[in-house]
């Protein structure tokens, strides 16, 4: 769809705005509605517009499918990690307050730790299932 | 939402009931907002509404674009069948409490709790976050393994795509020998 200049332009002013939303709904997710899976979700509808608009091969050369399937495990292992870091540090499994020595500042830095984690979990897998069917459309 | 649903069983071009699937997506995500459900809203809208429809959209580019209508006997056993679990189904609801109502079990077993001390024991204003990340830190944990154990199974069934598209490169010079 690269010869849409409308549709392309429109998605180069667009996209970084879905990212950016993204990201706040990210990282804001102790103060307003969302957390992790909706800005891994609304990231990953972000770049597939990019790769719908400019072709898979670009959006491959971004991010590569291997650098999706690692970054999908990836999320979900910082989950544990931060599960068996309390585990060290004297805790429970997810026992997030032994993280810092201020209960609360060690529950907030857990949560932010494992949103972050289901974040780049949706995030990588809703591209790989995207890449698994549109490299398979091209046949 | 009814209007919505009965077309998506009646409609027979794939295509629309996509379409009439993410708008009944929305609709729902619109019904959570009337009951203060801002984050089940938010999630509503962006998995149904948004990357559902993208993903079954190129599950239709693999396949027609048209139902295969096939005219089968009319089983009364299923009808039976259906009838007898929507009663049950109804009736179950009819112990429900009315929405709203203050003494519900929901609202008095653990709610007061996360509702009154959530703030000053984990320190976030959002307490869906708190519940969800915190109290309940373990089910999130499950979520986010069933996630990836979907895109394992995906990879498994239909493959990454990956061969072929190294096997493309090597047919197509690359982007930036193309525009050099």
């Amino acid at each position: 769809m690269k010869h849409h200049i409308v549709l392309r332009i429109i998605t180069k002013i667009m996209i970084p705005l879905i990212v950016i939303y993204a990201l706040y709904i990210q990282f804001h997710g102790e103060y307003s509605p969302g957390g992790g899976f909706q800005a891994g979700v609304i990231f990953s509808a972000g770049f597939i517009i990019f790769s719908l608009i400019f072709g898979l091969d670009v959006a491959q050369d971004a991010i590569p499918p291997e650098v999706a399937r690692f970054l999908a495990a990836f999320g979900v292992l910082l989950y544990i990690g931060i599960g068996l870091a309390c585990i060290a540090l004297g805790g429970q499994f997810l026992e997030y307050k032994v993280l810092l020595a201020n209960d609360q500042a060690g529950e907030t830095l857990g949560i932010i730790g494992i949103e972050l984690g289901v974040g780049i979990t949706v995030a990588a897998v809703a591209l790989t299932l995207f890449y698994a069917f549109a490299g398979r459309e091209q046949q | 939402m009814a209007l919505v649903a009965i077309a998506v069983v009646r409609i027979r071009n794939l295509f629309a009931v996509i379409m009439l699937t993410g708008i009944y997506s929305l609709l729902a995500a619109s019904l959570f907002v009337m009951l203060d459900a801002v984050d089940v809203a938010l999630t509503e809208a962006a998995v149904g509404a948004g990357i559902m429809i993208i993903l079954m959209l190129a599950t239709l580019a693999l396949t027609t674009s048209e139902e295969k209508v096939r005219i089968t006997r009319q089983n009364l056993l299923a009808l039976v069948v259906v009838v007898i679990t929507g009663g049950a189904l109804i009736y179950g609801t009819l112990d429900m409490p009315q929405v709203g109502d203050p003494q519900a079990p929901a609202h008095i077993h653990l709610a007061p709790h996360f509702t009154q001390r959530s703030v000053e024991e984990i320190g976030i204003p959002n307490m869906v976050t708190s519940v969800l990340a915190s109290y309940r830190g373990l089910d999130t944990l499950g979520e986010a393994v069933v996630v990836l154990t979907a895109a394992v199974a995906v990879l498994l069934v239909i493959g990454s795509g990956r061969a072929r598209q190294r096997k493309r490169r090597w047919e197509k010079p690359s982007r930036r020998e193309r525009r050099s």
